[in-house]
């Protein structure tokens, strides 16, 4: 076996803040964020890229957070659901979660919300297809989905009201 | 995490021949990581045997889709989400963008690249079946110098292809030429979104006055490499398409395949859904 491999230090912006964090190059950027970073709205389902719990924004890309290596969110600007809402300005998705009943038990929230925003952000104006398929990398065992579909119905109804830059 | 992370390795390396100089100097000691989807998935589950990796994220000539006259090149660390947003695939390789629509989640086509998809070898990935109908070629790279070959042919077994331990795969290369083809793509999961493949058919068929004047078949997840149907194509080449002709391509089909039963399907349910895809592919050709 290869002698052991130190920790590194990792540097990027994590909510528009520059943090510095040290981790082992192959850990999980999921791990680094709840462990190094303490921010612990990102949740680990599965541990394997199926479930999107543990989704993040990593230069504005969404990408399941258990499938990064710490070394390459070096340098990087990540969005974790902590950074989803403005102060205390709830996003328009995380007003429509709790308008529809969106969410139950919790667990899937955080990824479900980020997939809603990356959703918005590449589909201002998404059809049914396109919601379902921006969900569809994120489980949810309470549900039953329709409620969350529901909500990002809301959630571009509420950022066609109030958002004139997503017309 | 069931892995012990200070026993791997992964690399930053500053440029491509700094790379290639780190895998021809420790032969089989570095291996290449590129998008991780499905390294990490391995060190999670601590079944990820090799330990040094070297990443490819910082190599710009890995990276980008160059249209040319006569063909496309692509870089190995193409995104299925880069194949989704370039105009000039939609149009003309329906069959990599569907490949590339269904691979995963966003989140997943965000960060899998179909550099990884070849070389990860796996036989139910899905955009090794449109590659082999397109006739592509890829580039291989060391620090000896590059050379192409056709990608049809590369894998030779299991997990097993014509790579030497100190190449890299650099780039694919698309011939434009299937413009007028007609073409099919089905990916048959457990459900709709992301499934990994019980049976992946691609195919396509240059079509004239009601006969088929030349046809390309792959299939995933029935063989222990993605394969071309070659006995298939050559028996459906040329001649119309009638109902025993469609009936004995099923027969010769259920031939050269061998699907085999695994956690995902089994064998028999591979090798009906495989003719049914292939029958339903030649009745809209027929149509």
């Amino acid at each position: 076996m290869a002698e052991a491999v130190g920790k590194i230090e990792i540097k990027c912006t994590v909510n528009g803040e520059h943090r510095q964090v040290h981790a082992y190059p192959m850990a999980r950027l999921l791990d680094v964020i709840r462990e190094e970073m303490h921010l612990t709205g990102t949740k680990e389902g599965c541990g394997e890229g199926e479930c999107g719990a543990c989704a993040v924004l990593m230069n504005g890309a969404i990408v399941n957070s258990c499938l990064v290596p710490a070394i390459e969110a070096n340098g990087k600007e990540i969005r974790t659901i902590e950074g989803i809402a403005s102060g205390a300005q709830l996003h328009d998705v995380q007003e429509a979660f709790l308008e529809c009943g969106g969410t139950q038990c919790g667990i899937c929230t955080p990824g479900m919300v980020i997939a809603a925003v990356a959703l918005i952000q590449r589909h201002p104006y998404p059809s049914d297809a396109e919601i379902r398929e921006g969900l569809a990398g994120n489980l949810c065992r309470c549900t039953g989905y329709q409620k969350i579909f529901a909500a990002v119905v809301q959630a571009c109804q509420i950022a066609g009201k109030t958002s004139p830059e997503y017309r | 995490m069931r892995a012990y992370l200070p026993g791997y390795d992964l690399r930053v390396s500053a440029n491509l021949s700094e790379t290639l100089d780190l895998l021809a100097r420790e032969l089989g000691v570095w291996q290449p990581f590129a998008g991780g989807t499905d390294l990490m998935v391995l060190l999670d589950a601590g079944k990820l045997s090799h330990k040094r990796f070297v990443s490819l994220a910082n190599l710009s000539e890995l990276r980008g889709i160059e249209v040319r006259g006569d063909d496309i090149i692509l870089g190995a660390l193409t995104t299925y989400s880069d194949v989704l947003r370039n105009s000039v695939l939609e149009a003309e390789f329906p069959l990599l963008c569907s490949a590339a629509r269904e691979t995963g989640s966003i989140a997943t086509q965000n960060r899998g690249t179909l550099g990884g998809n070849i070389i990860n070898a796996s036989p139910a990935a899905d955009s090794p079946p449109a590659l082999l109908v397109y006739d592509a070629e890829i580039e291989l790279i060391s620090a000896r110098g590059s050379r192409w070959m056709p990608y049809h042919g590369f894998h030779t077994g299991y997990k097993q292809m014509q790579l030497a331990p100190d190449e890299l795969l650099l780039r694919i290369r698309l011939p434009r030429r299937t413009i007028p083809w007609r073409q099919y793509y089905r990916k048959v999961g457990t459900r709709k979104a992301q499934a990994i493949s019980k049976v992946c058919f691609a195919g396509a068929a240059l079509m004239e006055d009601g006969a088929v004047r030349d046809i390309r078949i792959a299939l995933g997840s029935i063989a222990p490499i993605v394969m071309r149907a070659v006995k298939t194509e050559d028996a459906l080449r040329g001649g119309k398409l009638t109902p025993e002709k469609i009936a004995a391509a099923k027969d010769i089909l259920a031939g050269e395949i061998f699907p085999i039963d695994d956690i995902r399907s089994t064998a028999r349910y591979r090798l009906r859904v495989a003719q049914n895809l292939l029958e339903e592919f030649l009745l809209q050709l027929a149509r």
